[in-house]
């Protein structure tokens, strides 16, 4: 890596923060050209004033429906023989080796940039709804590929992506998020009117929005409310960390519903009311993360996802949490992956300082939690798909991504020593992200 | 197919050692937490039952059946067999109580190691016989490569000379396997275990052990003086191969190591369920869905230390899920063996501070259970000797290298 790709990551993360004034003159300045940065400050100033300022979310396309099924499709239960497996199916083993082999070859070695420029390159993306990311909760009359219910298989592709870059499997699996809710628990008509589009080429970016920007955030009590006036809804609130928010064609929002309680709601972009932020974060950079103003948004009665069941928003949030703790599991996976040849190279006293109990416990237990958390997961995941209660399972996985993935990210860092601290090496850039897991709610889906 | 629960074919087995556990040894725990050094005789009974339990069947009882691998088995074919029937059947009677289990008659690691790997001369002349296990020494603990005690052929006996230390239901149980080194100069490979019975004039009974655990079960030292036993009380094979020779009895631990496992996870759940009923009386509920945050600092703490257990039951089930499938199993055993051991340690301590004085106090057995898990992280490989082995092959390292 070069110096100058230093500066410029360093020149961008900042002005992120200090915002357009002091972009501005920074842009005025010769220093600039004299040590060769211009070309990071513009960029960073590109991603400023994208979203320096608030905007209305991007125009988007118009979804219309094509073929209307008479009641909704459903993706059918996974049956089991009743042994316990620990073993993927072929089809699932299919996607995981598809998407391990993506992020081994594409999605790692763009990381480091993704994460200075907070932006995923859209080849990436495209590349990744090639692989069908995006439409692994499609049900197979709307176009989907995967007759049975896919919470493994979005375990298995979250995780495998999250290995490349936990930042990017965010950016990349968000649009995937809205398509599962919507094949979840749509109804006929919703899923007519926005399926086909996730099953394309031209996969929209969209979002599924449950964090509010709060301390002690509960999916459960939503401070954005959703208020019957005729037959419409009206929508008012703030969701937080939206991924690719200024890009997003198509939203699902949850809000406290009049006499209904917690649900969900299909918004348009370019729907009055609609704004978004930037809103970066320490990671998850390369999703670009924004905050999504909602005020005063009319929406029609039609809008309420399904039949806004207080059941189907649960199993959403737990669903979401999963989601998390499969990117957590690959993320954490890479930590351990990176710091074994690391520590076994890195000489100190006359030897790899591998040969220290102290450093090599610090790998064993990177070992120890990631493959418990792991199994955690993966039942969560498979109790879903059998149509099982999963609320337990769910929750227990989101406990050990949230503890020891961040655990696992700090230790990464800490076996690195110094040279874990600087962007030489990926550890500091899975500290920040291993933080995320605790942090999200909703956004991602299996 | 992903499927991480109990097997439908093993729900039976599970049910009828909770049974034992509610019937059998939850009433008589204190008891013999209080009564140490005192047989349980009301195990009697119940080891004729397990007995018939692992005749012949899936079914492994208290793992004494032994874990022997199935070859030759279709490696595609999912198999669920008897470690991992053996595993649940032991979380359910170690959520009864760690020490009675470990004091069933015919059911100690002598047992397990006879019946994995004895001839069938050997299964004919012990076999039905109560086994317990001697490997520690004064100077010899987790390195039991440095194991003292020798054993001499002297025509057609072997004489053993040593002093064997924390040998589990050694005064109650009719053989002990020892550990004896054939030639101290040729280390690991010479080690070899060897049968001995408890009348055996060369063993001495030193003392029994008095524990802050798992007290209903005995611990005993001995000496071993000019100790003689035939030529064929010599388990496995005489050879002193220095290939191979230490590493087929370290791999029985890979087998075995998924049981201790078990226990801890046995004990562990007891605690979060009698935890969680103090916590309802209390008022406090554990909700999945709301985030451990905002709820209650207690109900908090409980859903950590529930995260930790099920990390520990999913890891020893499929440790032992790999044996039956002929997977090594090295890796995920010590795994599962050092989260087992720490999160019963932790877990039981933390839920008698959470339910504090009531859980201290010996009406109820939390504090008890937090005394016999420490046991649990110690014996079949301290958890240090876990993470040893686990960072070994994580880094590809020899013991010589990381030590």
């Amino acid at each position: 890596m070069t110096t100058s790709t230093q500066n410029d990551q360093g020149i961008a993360e900042r002005s992120m923060g200090v915002g357009l004034r002091a972009l501005n003159w920074l842009a005025g300045s010769d220093l600039l050209d004299r040590i060769r940065l211009r070309k990071g400050v513009e960029r960073a100033l590109f991603q400023t004033t994208k979203g320096g300022f608030r905007t209305a979310t991007a125009a988007g396309r118009t979804f219309k429906a094509a073929q209307q099924l008479g009641k909704p499709a459903r993706q059918k239960r996974s049956k089991s023989s009743g042994l316990f497996d620990v073993t993927p199916d072929d089809e699932q083993q299919m996607f995981q080796e598809a998407c391990r082999a993506f992020a081994a070859a594409e999605v790692r070695p763009a990381a480091l940039a993704a994460d200075a420029e907070s932006k995923t390159p859209p080849e990436l993306l495209a590349q990744a709804a090639e692989l069908g990311v995006n439409m692994l909760g499609v049900p197979e009359e709307l176009g989907g590929v995967m007759h049975e219910q896919a919470a493994v298989t979005s375990v298995l592709v979250g995780e495998a992506l999250a290995h490349g870059d936990m930042g990017i499997a965010y950016a990349t699996l968000a649009p995937g998020a809205v398509a599962t809710a919507i094949g979840l628990w749509g109804t006929a008509e919703q899923e007519a009117t926005y399926l086909p589009a996730f099953t394309g080429e031209d996969v929209p970016a969209a979002a599924l929005a449950l964090l509010e920007p709060r301390p002690l955030f509960d999916p459960l009590q939503l401070q954005t409310k959703a208020r019957r006036e005729g037959g419409d809804w009206v929508l008012d609130g703030a969701k937080s960390l939206v991924a690719r928010a200024a890009e997003c064609e198509l939203f699902v929002i949850a809000a406290e519903a009049e006499g209904i309680g917690p649900a969900l709601f299909v918004v348009e972009s370019g729907t009055r009311g609609l704004a978004v932020e930037p809103e970066p974060a320490m990671g998850l950079r390369p999703a670009a993360t924004g905050r999504l103003l909602i005020e005063g948004v009319r929406v029609p009665g039609g809008a309420l996802l399904g039949e806004g069941k207080r059941e189907d928003y649960v199993a959403c949030v737990n669903r979401a949490r999963i989601a998390w703790s499969a990117l957590a599991v690959g993320a954490s996976q890479a930590v351990l992956d990176y710091v074994i040849p690391y520590v076994n190279e890195r000489q100190a006293f006359g030897e790899p300082i591998s040969n220290r109990q102290a450093v090599a416990f610090g790998v064993a237990d990177i070992g120890i939690e990631t493959d418990g958390l792991r199994l955690a997961v993966y039942r969560a995941a498979s109790r879903a798909d059998r149509g099982e209660p999963f609320e337990r399972e769910a929750a227990l996985a989101h406990r050990l991504a949230t503890a020891k993935g961040m655990a696992i990210g700090s230790e990464g860092v800490q076996l690195l020593g110094g040279h874990g601290f600087v962007k030489e090496h990926p550890v500091e850039r899975w500290y920040r992200d291993l933080r995320a897991a605790g942090v999200m709610e909703g956004a991602l889906l299996v | 197919m992903i499927n991480l629960e109990i097997p439908k074919k093993f729900k039976p087995l599970v049910s009828q050692a909770n049974q034992v556990a509610t019937e059998v040894f939850r009433p008589i725990s204190r008891k013999y937490d209080e009564a140490e050094h005192t047989y349980p005789k009301e195990l009697d009974m119940l080891a004729s039952l397990i007995d018939g339990m692992n005749e012949g069947s899936d079914l492994g009882g208290a793992g004494a059946a032994g874990v022997r691998r199935t070859n030759g088995a279709d490696p595609s074919e999912n198999r669920n067999g008897s470690n991992l029937s053996t595993v649940l059947g032991i979380i359910e009677l170690c959520w009864g109580d760690v020490g009675l289990l470990l004091s069933m008659p015919r059911q100690g690691l002598g047992n397990s190691a006879i019946a994995s790997v004895a001839t069938q001369e050997q299964l004919d002349h012990y076999g039905g016989l109560w086994a317990a296990m001697a490997i520690t020494e004064p100077e010899a603990g987790s390195d039991s490569a440095a194991i003292r005690t020798t054993a001499e052929l002297d025509g057609d006996e072997y004489v053993l000379n040593g002093e064997k230390i924390f040998v589990t239901s050694g005064d109650r149980a009719a053989l002990i396997v020892v550990w004896a080194t054939l030639d101290r100069s040729k280390g690991r490979a010479a080690i070899k275990s060897f049968i001995v019975e408890r009348d055996n004039p060369g063993l001495k009974l030193d003392r029994l052990e008095h524990k802050l655990g798992i007290r209903a079960s005995d611990t005993a030292n001995f000496t071993l003086q000019d100790c003689r036993v035939p030529k064929e009380a010599l388990l496995g094979s005489a050879d002193v191969n220095l290939e191979k020779g230490f590493a087929g009895a370290m791999q029985t631990f890979d087998n075995t190591r998924p049981l201790v496992a078990a226990m801890a996870v046995g004990v562990t759940r007891a605690a979060l369920e009698e935890t969680r009923r103090h916590l309802q009386e209390a008022g406090v509920e554990v909700d999945y869905s709301t985030p451990a945050l905002s709820q209650s600092a207690a109900a908090a703490r409980f859903l950590e230390m529930e995260a930790d257990y099920e990390a520990a039951w999913l890891q020893t089930l499929h440790a032992a899920w790999m044996a039956d499938n002929s997977k090594p199993n090295s890796l995920q055993a010590s795994m599962a063996k050092a989260k087992a051991g720490r999160t019963a340690v932790d877990v039981t301590l933390g839920c008698v501070e959470l339910c504090g004085s009531v859980g201290y106090a010996e009406h109820e057995l939390l504090e008890k259970w937090s005394r016999d898990a420490k046991i649990l992280d110690i014996f079949e490989g301290t958890q240090q000797i876990q993470l040893l082995i686990v960072a070994r092959q994580l880094l590809g390292k020899s013991s010589a290298e990381l030590r």
